[in-house]
């Protein structure tokens, strides 16, 4: 028998768990109830107020909390890639800890936590749950090609004559952007599709996009539910097209 | 100065991020029900957890159990199949490569809930009833695709021609593969198998869809229908901190196995 061959097994099971589900989304959202063929389902989410208003505030939610954990999170990942600053394996395990702790646990106690210090749960508190449940995430990658940069490329530059901020943004930054792109898809997508994270952070205040797809499964709303599961998937087509960057991922996490 | 401004702004994080969770084990040592009374220190919550004295103890206890056994199913089965697959792919044409690898990295790219989603309608579709199976079956899905993506760097770091003298020098396929490819392959099917044991105790989204309506919980369900009722297990949180601190002596004694086995190598 082939070497090859030993991948038929995993090639069926791929087909039949992740091929056939997929296309079972698409047949479902273009489905009404009894079976027929119909755009019922997608023009419902475009004349639904209520979804389009949930679905734009999800976006904003994603985006938002995308740039704040960048901002936060590119200059620790700087900072702990620096030798001269940081030299302890303990600070990087430290951070990366969080991504392996459920975070059903840890968003829990944030809300549990400004429950206690009295702070009403709303957008604020919906953010920054966010951001401390993602910022691990975005951290990581960058963290991993910063680490793994070829310093000479920087000492090239100083050489030449480019002073420490040239130095940083115009070799440092672009060569990091891999790292960039793949900790925006470990932290967009996520955000736009959770739904218990942002129920338990604004007390069911303000619903995410994941929030309505569960509701309307669980309510039996199957053709409905796949319909808004079929305009998810299309936003992750679109936004792994820019971040076109799953190298990263192959290096392992641990 | 720049050093210490960055070691700063480094612990200030650090304190932000780990807030939330030093805050529950405070209050786990103290017997309060409502979480941020202290009520002096106690030690009866973990007692509660340990001998299974509290109110809806079994549905706790066992909803852990459910979540490490199905973690444990669920990475020794995509270990399995990751490992054989990814052997498989390592051995294909370059572009039925690229074709396998692309459908390997849908369930990593999918958001949870799509995964849910779609496997509950793939259930729904083949009548099949959801239960204890199906959430296994959706966990290996996911799972799987880490095992592979651990295992290929180490087939590609492996010279081919080791597994070739062993069958030369007479040993069968399946000794080659036992005494050759196998303990080259451990490390990424180690790894794999962590990451896939983690994945799967951390889910919730693909659970909550895949579990049907028997009644069964792992521990991220039980939290999701505990916190809707309102009013936290207290003795989540002795749960809770203990878990932080198994994870936290894991992933210390996995680095610093890493760290030394670079240096030998």
């Amino acid at each position: 028998m082939k070497r090859s061959h030993w991948s038929i097994p995993y090639v069926v099971f791929l087909t039949i768990f992740v091929v056939l589900p997929l296309v079972l989304v698409l047949v479902y959202a273009f489905q009404d109830g009894s079976g027929h063929f119909t755009f019922a389902n997608i023009t419902k989410f475009f004349t639904d107020s209520d979804a389009l208003s949930t679905f734009a505030v999800s976006i904003e939610v994603a985006i938002e909390n995308t740039l704040i954990c960048i901002l936060l999170g590119y200059p620790a990942a700087w900072i702990l890639a620096n030798k001269d600053l940081n030299r302890s394996a303990v600070t990087i395990i430290l951070f990366i800890m969080p991504m392996w702790i459920n975070a059903l646990m840890r968003t829990l106690a944030t809300a549990e936590l400004f429950n206690m210090l009295g702070i009403t749960l709303g957008k604020g508190t919906l953010l920054f749950g966010m951001v401390y449940d993602y910022l691990p995430f975005m951290i990581y990658p960058i963290y991993n090609v910063l680490n793994k940069m070829d310093k000479s490329y920087s000492e090239a530059a100083q050489d030449l004559g480019a002073k420490p901020w040239e130095v940083f943004w115009k070799v440092t930054v672009p060569l990091s952007m891999p790292g960039v792109s793949s900790g925006i898809l470990m932290v967009f997508m996520p955000t736009v599709s959770t739904f218990a994270i942002s129920e338990f952070l604004t007390n069911n205040k303000i619903k995410l996009f994941g929030t309505i797809i569960q509701e309307n499964i669980n309510s039996s709303m199957w053709n409905y539910g796949a319909a808004l599961a079929l305009i998810m998937l299309v936003i992750i087509g679109i936004s792994t097209l820019f971040t076109d960057e799953r190298k990263e991922v192959e290096g392992g996490l641990i | 100065m720049k050093k210490f401004l960055a070691q700063a702004y480094i612990y200030l994080l650090l304190v932000l991020l780990y807030a939330p969770l030093v805050f529950i084990a405070v209050f786990s040592f103290t017997e309060s029900r409502v979480l941020g009374n202290w009520t002096g220190f106690s030690t009866k919550l973990y007692a509660n957890l340990f001998t299974g004295d509290m109110q809806g103890s079994s549905s706790l206890i066992s909803a852990v159990e459910n979540t490490l056994l199905i973690a444990l199913i669920a990475a020794a089965f995509s270990t399995l199949l990751g490992t054989v697959a990814a052997v498989g792919i390592h051995n294909l044409s370059a572009r039925k490569k690229q074709a396998v690898t692309f459908l390997n990295n849908i369930p990593m790219i999918n958001p949870d809930i799509i995964t849910g989603v779609s496997l509950f309608l793939l259930f729904v579709f083949l009548h099949i009833s959801q239960g204890y199976a199906t959430v296994v079956l959706a966990h290996i899905t996911f799972c799987t695709p880490y095992v592979v993506l651990s295992v290929l760097p180490k087939l590609r770091q492996m010279n081919p021609n080791i597994y070739e003298a062993a069958v030369d020098l007479g040993a069968t396929p399946g000794q080659a593969m036992r005494k050759v490819l196998i303990p080259q392959l451990r490390p990424g099917m180690v790894s794999g198998f962590i990451l896939a044991f983690t994945m799967s105790l951390d889910d919730f989204a693909v659970t909550f869809f895949t579990r049907g309506t028997i009644g069964l919980d792992t521990l991220s369900t039980y939290i999701y229908t505990d916190a809707r009722k309102g009013g936290l297990t207290p003795e989540l949180r002795p749960l809770m901190t203990l878990i932080f601190l198994i994870i936290l002596v894991l992933l210390v004694v996995i680095n610093v196995r890493q760290a030394k086995m670079k240096k030998t190598v």
